[in-house]
């Protein structure tokens, strides 16, 4: 038993600096690869809406056709799951904390104009190609009718998965 | 015998860090019974799983609290990779393991400068609190956060913790080893410290066991209990034994987790040392669950249960989490019993309570 | 190396009317209670009572499978810590347990919905609120 055990070491913090940095006016340091917060590369972006499915906290939401990208920093509890989950890997997670803020929100991100026409433009020749395709599909859909069944039926299921996908980014 | 009268104490309280409530029947300044009631901050996570598909609950379930976050989320994913049926590689056991150690570190030297502030000494409460900030440090430099790391997956880990970075981690617990023996002096020598914790609170082996106690709780009463033994993770190639003490007053809770550092200190040594140098992470897991499986993982508070239901579907039937404090609770009604009022605030705090983790 | 014990967890299903006997064979075998939880799965509860050996590392479950209108005693007398989680059953699922040595009288949680993880009809106000 003793007394006074830790007044040595009490007496050398009185005479050594301070531990602790004084943050606003000395800028904070994080280290490389902290979670902060998520920036997208919006140009880069095809809008399939994997992250908007794989966020667990549904902070964000995608307009294919308009091109844009909106999250929710408030709702956002930057897990990173939607920079896995990005098949174009457009999505970053960047250091520095999301501030406070006086009223939630959600940041929306545009396209740049250019990318815009550059998407239009290939998403018409994909119609265009749909288009050609269904219509060679109809005709051999026609063609095999009378010889078989089953590829009528094959495509009958292809259907409703292809609808199910389009309409689950809209939720 | 004087006159019963009932306290209430808490859920807002200056000595306490965590939303519990507690009525207190006092005969003068004695206790004679006390009566917890938690329930202020029920999030409903656990109703979450028909929400949210099993790879989703990883980040739902990682957020059930703030201290052992790692180790809830290791948990949880060690529970879905028995159902799945899957081993995952080596390297991401040792991570894990580095990663579960560190948390335990943090979440002890936490505690300690609670304790240290519960009972008025300001001035250690301040320098556990330092020592664990390198310990935080570590964290965020290894997985990004500092207490959410978000890098547990089913299947494995997403982010490696490369050779120099191991070796910072090396550098620094020595750096923390020698800081926290300045402490562990003063905690478990200092003449006034003592005679704050010595004797208070004491649970018996038997008491103990009977009120399902778990953890440092219930190793400070002498039970030989630790679910690393179980050999999750990396600890099958660990060597250590559980920490044991048999008073199980206050101040053998204390000793326990101080020593319960020093152990870590040593098994993060071990496992840096033994690490497998390996590019797989993770094993990919395909489909959907089908199963239930009873998963126990020792926390820093104790032993955490984590029950998965799952049947074929992307969304679990059933995910249950028994936090450590919720089978701690029945114990420290017990030991409240015949102490006296001012120590309260003390002995709540011996059972390291997180209130939030308990409610879910 | 450190020794690794992991005996194989059990998992016993059991009837009502044995819950009590074999709590009591359990206890007497010098199990600690672990946990307690109940499962709203196909219309029906399944409550798993689960208790731990912290010498042998033994785990077992008691799986009870009841309709939602079944009474099921309580443990609490042979088991004083079950107090809490069959507070929280009875609570969160709506599962009817009588005699309970402290009754929380569904104010354990401090929650407006009664039964949320239950029966959905119960649930069903919940849900809408969320949903708003």
């Amino acid at each position: 038993m003793s007394v006074l055990k830790y007044a040595p070491e009490a007496l050398k913090n009185l005479f050594k600096p301070p531990v602790t940095t004084k943050y606003p006016f000395e800028p904070a340091v994080y280290p490389e690869g902290a979670r902060g917060h998520i920036e997208i590369d919006i140009d880069d972006c095809i809008g399939c809406g994997m992250c908007v499915r794989s966020c667990p906290c549904g902070t964000l939401s995608v307009d294919k056709m308009a091109g844009t990208w909106s999250i929710d920093r408030f709702d956002c509890i930057a897990c990173g799951y939607c920079v896995e989950k990005c098949p174009k890997k457009c999505l970053h997670m960047i250091q520095g904390y999301q501030t406070p803020g006086t009223k939630e929100g959600s940041v929306t991100y545009t396209k740049s104009p250019e990318q815009l026409e550059k998407d239009r433009i290939a998403r018409e020749e994909q119609a265009k190609k749909a288009a050609a395709a269904k219509a060679a599909a109809a005709a051999k859909a026609a063609e095999a009718k009378a010889a078989a069944q089953p590829t009528g039926l094959e495509q009958a299921a292809a259907k409703p998965a292809g609808s199910e996908q389009a309409a689950k980014p809209a939720e | 015998m004087g006159k019963r009268s009932v306290i209430p104490f808490g859920p807002q309280h200056p000595v306490l860090p965590e939303p519990i409530h507690i009525d207190l029947v006092i005969e003068d300044e004695k206790i004679v019974e006390a009566i917890p009631s938690v329930g202020f901050i029920h999030r409903g996570l656990e109703s979450l799983v028909d929400r949210r598909d099993y790879n989703q609950m990883t980040y739902v379930v990682e957020r059930t609290c703030g201290i052992c976050s790692f180790q809830h989320g290791m948990g949880y994913c060690e529970a879905m990779e028995h159902v799945f049926g899957a081993e995952i590689p080596n390297r991401a056991k040792y991570l894990r393991t580095i990663w579960a150690e560190l948390g335990r570190m943090h979440s002890h030297l936490l505690w300690l400068g609670l304790l240290a502030d519960g009972f008025g000494y300001e001035n250690l409460f301040y320098q556990c609190w330092r020592v664990r900030e390198k310990v935080l440090d570590l964290q965020e430099m290894t997985s990004g956060g500092r207490l959410i790391f978000s890098v547990n997956k089913v299947g494995g880990v997403i982010k490696d913790i490369d050779k120099e970075k191991l070796d910072i981690i090396l550098s620094t617990i020595t750096e923390v080893e020698a800081e926290l023996k300045v402490i562990k002096d003063t905690f478990l020598l200092d003449y006034s410290v003592q005679s704050r914790l010595q004797g208070v609170g004491i649970v018996t082996k038997e008491q103990a066991h009977d009120l399902g106690a778990c953890g440092p709780f219930a190793r400070a009463s002498g039970i030989k209990t630790d679910m690393r033994k179980l050999g999750y993770g990396a600890y099958p190639d660990l060597d250590f034994e559980p920490i044991v003490s048999a008073t199980g007053d206050s101040y053998a809770r204390c000793y326990c987790r101080i020593m319960e550092i020093f152990q870590s200190i040593d098994l993060l040594r071990q496992a840096i040392a033994k690490i497998p140098d390996e590019n797989e992470l993770f094993t990919p897991v395909k489909g959907n669950p089908e199963g239930e499986y009873f998963m126990r993982v020792e926390q820093p508070r104790g032993e955490a249960v984590y029950y998965v239901k799952a049947s074929g579907k992307p969304y679990l039937d059933r995910f249950r989490v028994r936090t450590p404090t919720f089978a701690n609770l029945p114990g420290l009604c017990e030991m409240l019993k015949d102490t006296q009022l001012s120590d309260v605030g003390l002995l709540v705090l011996t059972i390291d309570p997180c209130i939030s983790c308990t409610e879910r | 190396m450190a020794e690794v014990i992991h005996p194989e967890e059990q998992l016993l299903e059991i009837d009502v009317d044995q819950l009590l006997t074999k709590a009591m064979e359990l206890k007497k075998a010098g199990f600690r209670l672990s946990q307690a939880c109940a499962a709203y799965v196909n219309e029906k509860f399944e409550l798993s009572y689960s208790f731990a050996d912290d010498k042998t590392y033994q785990y077992t479950t008691l799986r009870v499978v009841i309709d939602t209108d079944t009474e099921v005693p309580s443990i609490t007398d042979i088991v004083p810590p079950a107090v809490f989680y069959e507070n929280e059953m009875k609570e969160l699922f709506g599962v009817k347990i009588k005699m309970i040595n402290l009754d929380y009288e569904n104010r354990f949680y401090r929650i407006e919905t009664e039964t949320p993880f239950g029966p959905k009809e119960a649930a069903a106000s919940e849900e809408k609120k969320e949903e708003a």
